[in-house]
C-alpha cells in the first residue's frame, strides 16, 4: 500500500501526526502517475511542479505546527470543465483549445483557499455530454481495472485518476449521471449534491439547470469531507442556495442504520438491469438491513420516462449554452475569416464533436418553433410530475437504494455507434437529476473484475443521510479498500 | 382610394444604472473599446449571469408612470440567435411574462395610445465597421449587458406626427422619471416603427413593415411618412405590400429592404435556467409607485396653479425636466416667477439653442441667475446690460458678480454723476436740442442713447431720462 | 413523427453547422431513432401541469447596483485569435 492509494482522511490524520508530510503524498502521487499514466490517460494536463511548489508550502506549515487548511495539502484533480485562472481549460473539446480563464471556479476557489493542491485536469467526454469518456476530443481513458473497459463518463478522467492512485480526490460534474456512473465503473464514490449546494459558477455548462459540482473519491467519509469544503451560497450563481449554516457532512456518519427506511424502487430491478449487478446490488441490499436499515419496496412509476425528459430538456439548454462558441472571443476559429455566416459554421463545425453536435441539434429542434411544445414542454411537465413522485416517496422512506448503472463497465467502443445505447447508461442515475436529489454511488462488488456501484438517494439536502448509509456500508464491506494497482481486493468482511 | 395609417412603435431605452444588467461592470459611455466587460458580459465559459436589482426597480418606475399592470410573476428567457454583438449567442431578455404589460399614454389631444408590454433585457456590444475592402469588423463589448427596457405599443398611432409626438412625450416621461438619459445620437433612445396601411374608415388591416434604423425625431416621421407613400403607391396599383423588415436611409431619405419574413429568425425563446423567477412583493410595487416623482404633465399643472405660468411657459419649460429643474431652482433666490420664466424662455433658449446645448449640459448655476435677476429688479443694471452679463454666465458659469466687478458694468444711478454727462450731451448736441424744444420729443430719445453711450451703457436709463427731461424743460422755461 | 433531410438542414443552419450529404443521411437516422425514443413521453398525461425550468425553487435573486473593476483590455482580449485597436476582429459585416 502506497501514500496514494490512502483516503483523504486518513492522510489528514497522518499529517496531524506529522508521520507524513503533503509532498511525501504528492511525491507517491507523482510516481504512481509516471508509472500508470501513460496507459490510463486520465489527465488532459497535469502540472505537478506547481503542485510540488505548493506542497512544499503545506510541508512548512504542518511541521510549524501552524493552524491547517481542511484540505491542507491533499492533491485534487480537475474535471476540465471547472474554470482555474491561468488554467487552459477545454471540456476535452477542439473548440476551447487554448482557453485559458481568467478566473476561478467558486468550488475550486474554496478548495484552494483550504490549501489543496491541483495537480492536473482530467479527461471527459467533450462538455460532459456522454457516458464512457470516449467522446473526449483528446484522448481515451481506460478503466483502472481492465483496460478493454470504459472508465464511464462524463468525469471518466476524475473516477479514473482516483481509482488508480493518480490522485488523493477529484472533482467531477453530474448532469445525468457524470459523477455516480464513472465512480460505479472505477470502484470508487462519487456524490452528485442536490442542485444548488454547490456554487456553478466556473462549470462550463451543459445543462444549467441539471449540472452539479460534486466529489469523486475513495470512500464516503472523503466525499463527505470534501462536500463540506465546496457547499455554500454564492453571489456569482442565482441559483445557488442560502443554507442555514454549513453543514459538517461528517458528523452523522456514525449513526446507526437503525430506524433508517430505505425504499427500493421496482422499476429500477427490471429488464434492463443485468442479472450479474441485480445479484450484488440484492446482496448489498441485504447489508443495508443486516446494519438495521428497514427495506421497503416502492414504485416509481414515471421513472421510465426520466431519460427522454433529460435528454430532451439537457440537449436544449446546451444548444443554447454552447452557441456561444464562434470563435471570436475565444478558443479555436476557422481559418477562412472570409465571410461571417461560413466563419461561424466552419469554426463550429470543425471545434465541435459528433455527440456535442447531434445533442445541438436535438436541442434546437426541440425548442423550434412549432416543437417546443411537443418536446421541450412536454419534458418540463414530466420533470414537474417526477419530482412529485420521488417526494412522495420521500414521505415513506430515508433513503432509495438502485443499482447505479443497468450493467458493469462495457467495452471500449462497444457503444459508440448507438448514442441511445450509450445514454442508457444514465438509465438509473438521470431521475435524480431531473428532481435535483443528492445521490451517490458507492462500490458493492465486482463482475468479471470489473466494479459495480450501488446508488443510494436522498431527499432535498439530505447528504447527511446518505453519507451515513453508504459509510455505515462501507465500514462492513471492503469494496472501496480494493485498488485496481494496489492489489488489495476487496469483499465483504 | 384613401388610405390610413395603422403604426406602433417598439421603444428600447438604456436604462442609467450604474453597472450591467448581469455583472458589476460599468455602464459609463464614451469608455474606450472593451475597457469595460468582465468574464460574464464577454460571455466566457462557465460565468453566470446575476440580475441587478436596479433594473427591476427602474422597469417598475416606467410600467407604473405608464398606467400598466405589473406581472407578480415573471420570469426572463433566452431568445437565441447569432451575431458577433451578441457574446452568448442568445440575448437575455423577456417573452411571454413581461414584467409590466397594459399601460398606456394620452397623446396632447387626449387620444390615449395603448402600451402593449414593457420588458427587461440586455443590450449587445458594438460593431465597428472597418472601410470596404478592408475583410473584417471590430467588436467592442462595452455595451454589452447594458440594461435595457423595451416598451411596445399597440398600432394606436395614426399618423408620423402621432408617433413623433408619442415619442417625445414618452422620452420626456422617462427623463422625468431618472431612469434613462434618453440621448437618440447615444443610442440610449432608439426606436423601431410597424406600419400599415387600411382603405380609411375599414377595420382590415394590411400588411405591415418594420422600420429599422431611425436614429431621430425627425428620422421618425420621415421614415414613416416615406413609408406611407410607398405603400399607398404600392396598393393604389393594386400590388402588395411585403411583409419585411426596411431600413430608413438617412442620406437617402429612404427606407430599404434588409429581410423579408422569410429569412425571420426562429428565436427559440426559453427560459433561462441560469436565473430564477421575478416574483413581485405589492408592498415593493406599492413602495415604488409611491416614490415615483412628478411627471411632465403634473409638474406642468403645479407651475400653473402655483406659479400662475401661463399654460404657454408651463409647457415650455415642463418639457424638459432639467429646464423646469432650473427654473423650481431660479426661484429658490428670486420669487418673481413669471419674470424668471420670461428670461429663461427669452434668454436662455435663445442661447442653448445658438449653442446647440441639452439643459443637462447647462453650466449656469441658478442662484446665479435668481441673483442677475434680482439685481434688475433693483436697478443696479439694466435689462439690456443683464442681458449681456448672463451671456457671459451662460458660457462661462461664473457669477454675476464676478462679470460685474471684472467688467466694471455696475448700473450708475448716481444723480450728480449722471447729470454731468446729461448736461455734456446737452453743450455737445445743440441741434437736438433745439429739435425737442421746437416739439419733437423723439429728439429726447437721441439724446439719452449719447448718454448711453458716453457712460457705456453702465447709466441707468429711468434715471437718466428723468433727468434729462428735468434739463431740458429748465432751459425750456429759461 | 419523423425528420427529413431537408428540415435537419434548417435546424443545422440555425445552429451554424455544416453536415456532408453522408453525415446528414446517418444524422436523420439517428434523429429518428431518437424521435422515436422520446415520443414515448406522449403517452403521460400532462394536462395542467406546470413545467418545471429550473432546478431550485428560489426566485427573486438580485445584486446590489454596485461597480466593480472591469477586466483590464489585455485580459479580456487575450483569449481571442484575432484582436485589432483594442476590439475583437470579426469577418467583415455588410451594413
Amino acid at each position: 500500500m502506497e501514500l496514494c492509494d490512502l483516503t483523504l482522511h486518513e492522510i489528514k490524520e497522518l499529517f496531524a501526526e506529522k508521520e507524513v508530510l503533503p509532498s511525501m503524498v504528492l511525491a507517491s502521487v507523482a510516481k504512481r502517475i509516471q508509472a500508470q499514466e501513460e496507459s490510463l490517460g486520465a489527465y488532459l494536463a497535469l502540472d505537478l511542479e506547481a503542485a510540488f511548489a505548493a506542497a512544499r508550502a503545506a510541508d512548512h506549515r504542518i511541521q510549524a505546527g501552524k493552524p491547517l487548511g481542511e484540505m491542507d495539502g491533499i492533491p485534487f484533480a480537475l474535471k476540465d470543465n471547472l474554470c482555474q485562472t491561468g488554467k487552459e481549460t477545454t471540456c476535452a473539446s477542439r473548440i476551447l483549445q487554448g482557453f485559458v480563464p481568467p478566473y476561478t471556479a467558486t468550488a475550486v476557489q474554496k478548495l484552494l483557499d483550504q490549501g489543496a493542491l491541483i495537480i492536473g485536469r482530467t479527461n471527459m467526454d467533450e462538455f460532459a455530454m456522454g457516458a464512457s469518456t470516449e467522446h473526449s476530443a483528446e484522448k481515451k481513458t481506460k478503466n483502472p481495472w481492465d483496460p478493454q473497459r470504459v472508465p464511464g463518463g462524463s468525469s471518466g478522467g476524475s473516477a479514473a485518476a482516483v481509482a488508480a492512485g493518480e490522485t488523493i480526490v477529484a472533482l467531477g460534474s453530474d448532469t445525468d449521471g457524470s459523477i455516480r456512473q464513472p465512480a460505479a465503473f472505477c470502484g470508487v464514490t462519487g456524490l452528485k449534491p442536490t442542485y444548488g449546494l454547490v456554487s456553478r459558477y466556473g462549470l462550463v455548462s451543459f445543462a444549467s439547470s441539471f449540472d452539479q459540482i460534486g466529489p469523486i473519491a475513495k470512500d464516503a467519509e472523503d466525499c463527505a469531507l470534501v462536500l463540506k469544503a465546496i457547499a455554500g451560497f454564492d453571489p456569482l450563481d442565482s441559483t445557488s442556495l442560502r443554507g442555514e449554516q454549513q453543514v459538517d457532512y461528517t458528523k452523522g456518519l456514525e449513526q446507526s442504520l437503525h430506524g433508517r427506511t430505505i425504499g427500493l424502487p421496482r422499476e429500477y430491478f427490471g429488464e434492463d438491469l443485468d442479472a450479474e449487478v441485480r445479484r450484488i446490488i440484492m446482496g448489498a441490499v441485504e447489508q443495508l438491513a443486516e446494519l438495521g436499515a428497514r427495506i421497503v419496496e416502492l414504485s416509481l412509476k414515471l421513472s421510465e420516462y426520466a431519460l427522454p425528459a433529460s435528454y430532451l430538456i439537457s440537449s436544449a439548454e446546451a444548444s443554447s449554452s454552447l452557441a456561444r462558441y464562434d470563435g471570436i472571443r475565444y478558443g479555436r476559429a476557422a481559418a477562412d475569416r472570409g465571410d461571417l455566416a461560413t466563419f461561424y459554421t466552419q469554426t463550429r463545425t470543425e471545434g465541435f464533436g459528433p455527440e456535442v453536435k447531434r445533442r445541438i441539434i436535438l436541442g434546437a429542434y426541440a425548442l423550434s418553433a412549432g416543437h417546443y411544445e411537443k418536446y421541450y414542454q412536454k419534458a418540463q411537465q414530466i420533470r414537474t410530475l417526477i419530482g412529485q413522485e420521488f417526494e412522495e416517496a420521500f414521505r415513506c422512506v430515508d433513503a432509495i437504494v438502485t443499482p447505479t448503472a443497468p450493467t458493469p463497465p462495457f467495452k471500449l467502443g462497444d457503444r459508440l455507434a448507438d448514442p441511445l445505447a450509450l445514454y442508457l447508461s444514465n438509465l438509473y442515475t438521470v431521475p435524480v437529476n431531473l428532481a435535483g436529489l443528492p445521490a451517490l454511488s458507492v462500490p458493492c462488488g465486482f463482475v468479471q473484475g470489473a466494479p459495480v456501484g450501488m446508488q443510494i438517494i436522498g431527499g432535498p439536502f439530505a447528504e447527511a443521510t446518505i453519507l451515513n448509509i453508504a459509510h455505515q456500508y462501507q465500514k462492513v464491506t471492503t469494496y472501496h479498500q480494493a485498488r485496481p494497482c494496489g492489489g488489495r481486493k476487496g469483499g465483504s468482511r | 382610394m384613401n388610405f390610413e395609417a395603422v403604426i406602433g412603435l417598439e421603444v428600447h431605452a438604456e436604462l442609467s444604472t450604474k453597472t450591467k444588467i448581469f455583472c458589476a461592470c460599468s455602464t459609463k459611455f464614451g469608455a474606450e473599446a472593451n475597457t469595460q466587460t468582465c468574464p460574464v458580459c464577454l460571455g466566457l465559459p462557465g460565468t453566470l449571469p446575476v440580475l441587478n436589482e436596479k433594473v427591476v426597480e427602474y422597469c417598475l418606475r416606467a410600467g407604473l408612470a405608464l398606467n400598466c399592470q405589473i406581472t407578480d410573476w415573471s420570469k426572463l428567457d433566452r431568445k437565441n440567435y447569432f451575431y458577433p454583438d451578441l457574446p452568448k449567442a442568445y440575448q437575455i431578455s423577456q417573452s411571454d411574462l413581461p414584467l409590466c404589460r397594459d399601460g398606456s399614454l394620452s397623446l396632447a389631444s387626449g387620444k390615449p395610445i395603448r402600451i402593449t408590454r414593457i420588458h427587461i433585457e440586455e443590450d449587445a456590444g458594438k460593431l465597428i465597421h472597418s472601410t470596404e475592402g478592408e475583410g473584417y469588423s471590430l467588436v467592442d463589448y462595452n455595451r454589452a449587458g447594458v440594461p435595457l427596457i423595451e416598451i411596445v405599443t399597440a398600432p394606436d398611432l395614426a399618423t408620423p406626427e402621432e408617433a413623433v409626438e408619442f415619442l417625445e412625450k414618452l422620452r420626456r416621461i422617462l427623463i422625468y422619471l431618472g431612469i434613462s438619459d434618453c440621448k437618440m445620437e447615444e443610442g440610449s433612445l432608439r426606436c423601431d416603427a410597424n406600419i400599415s396601411l387600411k382603405p380609411a374608415g375599414t377595420k382590415q388591416l394590411g400588411t405591415k413593415t418594420e422600420l429599422k434604423n431611425i436614429n431621430s425625431f425627425k428620422a421618425l416621421g420621415r421614415a414613416l411618412a416615406y413609408e406611407i407613400e410607398r405603400q399607398s403607391e404600392l396598393l393604389a396599383e393594386e400590388k402588395t405590400v411585403k411583409q419585411e423588415t426596411r431600413k430608413w436611409e438617412e442620406a437617402k431619405q429612404r427606407t430599404l429592404s434588409m429581410r423579408s419574413k422569410e429569412e425571420a429568425q426562429d428565436y427559440r425563446y426559453f427560459p433561462d435556467p441560469d436565473l430564477v423567477p421575478i416574483e413581485l412583493d405589492p408592498d415593493y410595487v406599492a413602495e415604488i409607485a409611491a416614490a415615483l416623482p412628478e411627471l411632465p404633465e403634473e409638474k406642468k399643472h403645479r407651475f400653473i396653479e402655483d406659479y400662475h405660468l401661463p399654460e404657454y411657459d408651463a409647457e415650455l419649460i415642463t418639457g424638459s425636466k432639467y429646464l423646469a429643474d432650473f427654473f423650481e431652482a431660479v426661484l429658490k433666490h428670486y420669487c418673481n416667477p413669471k419674470a424668471a420664466s420670461n428670461f429663461i424662455m427669452g434668454e436662455l433658449l435663445r442661447l442653448m439653442g445658438e449653442e446647440g446645448l441639452d439643459p443637462e449640459d447647462l453650466k449656469v448655476n441658478p442662484a446665479h441667475l435668481g441673483d442677475l435677476l434680482q439685481r434688475i429688479d433693483e436697478g443696479e443694471i439694466s435689462i439690456t446690460q443683464g442681458k449681456k452679463i448672463f451671456e457671459r454666465v451662460f458660457r462661462t458659469g461664473a457669477s454675476p458678480e464676478e462679470i460685474i466687478q471684472a467688467e466694471g458694468l455696475r448700473q450708475i444711478s448716481d444723480q450728480t454723476q449722471l447729470l454731468i454727462v446729461v448736461n455734456k450731451v446737452i453743450q455737445d448736441y445743440p441741434q437736438s436740442v433745439r429739435d425737442y424744444l421746437g416739439g419733437k420729443e423723439k429728439a429726447a430719445g437721441f439724446l439719452i442713447g449719447q448718454i448711453m453711450r458716453e457712460t457705456k451703457g453702465q447709466a441707468n436709463p429711468q434715471v437718466i431720462k428723468g433727468l434729462l427731461i428735468e434739463e431740458l424743460e429748465k432751459m425750456r422755461q429759461e | 413523427m419523423s425528420v427529413s433531410e431537408q428540415e435537419l438542414r434548417q435546424v443545422a443552419e440555425l445552429v451554424r453547422l455544416a453536415f456532408s450529404e453522408d453525415e446528414l443521411r446517418v444524422l436523420v437516422g439517428e434523429f429518428n431513432r431518437i424521435l422515436q425514443f422520446v415520443a414515448k413521453l406522449n403517452a403521460v398525461d400532462t394536462t395542467g401541469v406546470p413545467p418545471t425550468v429550473q432546478g431550485v425553487k428560489v426566485k427573486n435573486r438580485f445584486r446590489p447596483d454596485q461597480v466593480r473593476p472591469s477586466l483590464p483590455r489585455t485580459e479580456a482580449l487575450k483569449n481571442a485569435v484575432a484582436v485589432k485597436d483594442g476590439s475583437f476582429v470579426v469577418p467583415q459585416i455588410m451594413e
